[in-house]
C-alpha cells in the first residue's frame, strides 16, 4: 500500500474542524495523537452491542467482552515483540507502569544501591524514582546529556557499577525528539546485573520496538500516543521480575482466593490488575495497533522523516529561531525559541491562526534548566500532518514574531 | 477616575477593533508602555503562581489607594497585566474588593479566564484582591 497522506487525514474525524475560523493544524502530537474512526468505532462498538464486566460472568456477553479484552492483549504481545501474553500489564498509561515498577522495587533495594536516570526524561519518570530513593535509601544519579540532546554515553560507562541496581531511559525524549541508544544502554546495564525500564510513550507512535530483541526488563508506554485513548497503557516486565515485584494495588481481579486470614494472589498478568480495567480502552488500544499496522511503521518513519527534514529547514530560515535538541537520531519534534521572545507569546499567536503547538517546559524542567530557557515552542509531527502544514506553521510564526518584536 | 470609568474606557478602546490581531496588536503595545518595575521587586514572593510566563505583582498603600506595579517576562501577559494595572491601581482597597471585572468579557479576554489557560489571568486578578483585602484590615486597624 504507498502512502496517501489526504487519504490518511479522512479517517481522522478531528482534522476537519476548525479552530479560530482557520482548518486545524495539530502539531501537539507529543502530547497526544489524534484518533482515527477505526478506535472511535472500537469504543463505541464495546459501549453499544457488548458492554459486561470481563473476566467473571458466564453469560455471552461477559464472554464476548473477555474475548476481545483479552485479543488486545495479544494485539499488543505481536506488536512489541513480546514472549508471552501474561507478560502484558494492562496499565491506566505510562506513568501508572512506572510507579509499579517503582513501588515493586521497594522491597528490592537498600542503601548504597544506586539508580541511573537520563538528563532528558519526564518528570513521570523522575518522581517516582526519587521517591523510592527516599523510601530505600539508594541513590539517583544522572547520566548527562550534550548540547545537542544526546546522551554522554562515555559518562554513562564510568557511572555504571556494581552498585547500579537500575537504569530507567526513555527511547524518545518528549521536549527534544531524540532516540536514545536504548539498546546498548540495555546490553551494558546487563554486563554489571541492573536492570532497565525503558519508557517508549514518546516512541511508539514512529517506530515499532523489538522487546525481545532488546532484552529490555521493563517497558512502559500509553496508547493515547499512538493513535488510541486516554487512560489505557501497557507495562511490559519480563516474567522472572514480574513475579518477583510485589502487587501494586489490592482489590478484585488481583487475588486468588482471600479469607480474613491470609490472601492468595492471581497469577500474572492479574497481580497486576487489580479492580474492573478500562475495558473500552483497551480494546481501542488493539485497534490503534490495527490501524497503525496498516499503514506500516516503515513507511510512517520514512513520511515522518520527510516532515522533519522539511519542517526543520522552513523553520530554521526565520532569523533568530534556534531549535533545541538537534541530535542526529530523532523523531518528528521540533522544540524552539526565537530570540527575545517568549514560547508563551509565539504560542498565543499561532493558536490565533489555528495552529495547536505546546509551549512551556514540557514536563521536563531539568532539560530547560540545562539549556538555561524558561521554555520552549514544541510543534510535534504526525504521520497525518503535510507540508502545507507546515507552511502554516512557518507563516504564523513569522507573523508572531513581527508581532511580538 | 472611578473603577467603573476605567473599565468603561478599556471597553470603549478595544471596541475599536473588531479583528483579533488588531486586539492583540493592542495588547502588546500596552504592555510595552507598562512603566518598569524596580528590578529588585522581581523577587520569588511577587510572583503570581499557575502562569507559564512569569509575572511579578507588587502592591503599595499610599494615601489610602492601592498602588500596583508589575512586570512580566511574556510580553502579552504583560499587556494583560498592564490592563489589570490600569482598572485597579489608584483605588480604595474597597473598590478593588467589590469590583467585579465584566471589562474582561468585553473587551475580548474571556477566553483567557478559563482556569486551563496557563497565563494565569484568574490567578493575577485574585492576587489583586488578595492584596486589596490586606490593605482594608490594615487600614481598619490603624
Amino acid at each position: 500500500m504507498s502512502f496517501d497522506v489526504d487519504n490518511i487525514r479522512k479517517d481522522f474525524p478531528i482534522l476537519q474542524r476548525e479552530v479560530n475560523g482557520y482548518p486545524l493544524v495539530y502539531l501537539d502530537n507529543a502530547a497526544t495523537s489524534q484518533k482515527p474512526q477505526a478506535v472511535i468505532d472500537a469504543i463505541v462498538a464495546y459501549y453499544s452491542h457488548y458492554n459486561a464486566n470481563i473476566h467473571r460472568g458466564v453469560h455471552t456477553l461477559s464472554q464476548e467482552a473477555t474475548d476481545a479484552y483479552e485479543q488486545a492483549r495479544q494485539k499488543i504481545q505481536q506488536h512489541f515483540h513480546i514472549g508471552k501474553p501474561e507478560e502484558v500489564i494492562f496499565t491506566s498509561g505510562t506513568t501508572h507502569g512506572i510507579n509499579l515498577v517503582a513501588n515493586g522495587f521497594a522491597s528490592l533495594l537498600k542503601t548504597g544501591d544506586e539508580l541511573l536516570v537520563s538528563a532528558m526524561e519526564h518528570h513521570s519518570n523522575i518522581v517516582p524514582w526519587q521517591m523510592l530513593c527516599e523510601k530505600t535509601g539508594a541513590t539517583l544519579k544522572v547520566i548527562p546529556m550534550n548540547l545537542s540532546g544526546e546522551l554522554e554515553m562515555d559518562v554513562f560507562n564510568t557511572l555504571l557499577t556494581e552498585k547500579t541496581k537500575l537504569v530507567f531511559v526513555n527511547h524518545v525524549s518528549n521536549a527534544l525528539g531524540t532516540i536514545n541508544p536504548v539498546e546498548e544502554i540495555i546490553q551494558k546495564a546487563h554486563a554489571f546485573g541492573a536492570a532497565v525500564l525503558v519508557d517508549g510513550a514518546q516512541s511508539c507512535a514512529h517506530i515499532r520496538p523489538d522487546l525481545t530483541a532488546w532484552d529490555v526488563d521493563f517497558f512502559v508506554t500509553s496508547a493515547h500516543k499512538m493513535c488510541g485513548p486516554t487512560g489505557v497503557g501497557m507495562l511490559y516486565g519480563k516474567k522472572e521480575w514480574l513475579n518477583l515485584l510485589p502487587p501494586y494495588q489490592g482489590g478484585g481481579e488481583m487475588i486468588k482466593e482471600v479469607s480474613f486470614e491470609k490472601t492468595t494472589y492471581a497469577e500474572l498478568p492479574h497481580k497486576f490488575e487489580a479492580g474492573t480495567p478500562n475495558i473500552a480502552g483497551g480494546i481501542a488500544f488493539g485497534a490503534a495497533i490495527d490501524y497503525l499496522s496498516k499503514i506500516g511503521f516503515e513507511e510512517i518513519a520514512r513520511y515522518e522523516n520527510e516532515l522533519l527534514d522539511y519542517a526543520s529547514k522552513q523553520l530554521l530560515s526565520i532569523e533568530g529561531l534556534k531549535i533545541y535538541g538537534t541530535a542526529e537520531n530523532k523523531t518528528s519534534v521540533i522544540s524552539f525559541n526565537i530570540d527575545g521572545i517568549h514560547p508563551y507569546d509565539i504560542g498565543t499567536i499561532v493558536d490565533k491562526l489555528g495552529i495547536a503547538v505546546r509551549t512551556g517546559h514540557h514536563c521536563a524542567q531539568p532539560i530547560m534548566d540545562y539549556f538555561k530557557i524558561p521554555g520552549t515552542v514544541r510543534a510535534s509531527f504526525a504521520f497525518y500532518n503535510t507540508r502545507e502544514e507546515v507552511d502554516r506553521l512557518v507563516a504564523a510564526v513569522k507573523r508572531a514574531k513581527n508581532m511580538l518584536s | 477616575m472611578t473603577l467603573e470609568a476605567i473599565q468603561e474606557d478599556l471597553i470603549d478602546e478595544f471596541s475599536l477593533f473588531d479583528d483579533w490581531m488588531d486586539k492583540y496588536e493592542h495588547l502588546i503595545e500596552l504592555g510595552k508602555s507598562l512603566p518598569l518595575i524596580d528590578a529588585k521587586l522581581k523577587t520569588e514572593d511577587r510572583l503570581i503562581k499557575g502562569c507559564q510566563s512569569k509575572v511579578w505583582l507588587n502592591a503599595a498603600l499610599d494615601h489610602g489607594k492601592v498602588v500596583f506595579t508589575a512586570d512580566s517576562d511574556a510580553i502579552i501577559t504583560k499587556g494583560i497585566i498592564a490592563v489589570l494595572v490600569r482598572v485597579f491601581s489608584n483605588q480604595s482597597p474597597e473598590d478593588i474588593v467589590e469590583a467585579n471585572t465584566r471589562f474582561i468579557d468585553e473587551i475580548g479576554l474571556k477566553e483567557h479566564l478559563s482556569p486551563t489557560r496557563a497565563n494565569g489571568l484568574v490567578s493575577m486578578i485574585k492576587q489583586m484582591k488578595l492584596y486589596a483585602v490586606a490593605f482594608q484590615a490594615q487600614l481598619k486597624n490603624e
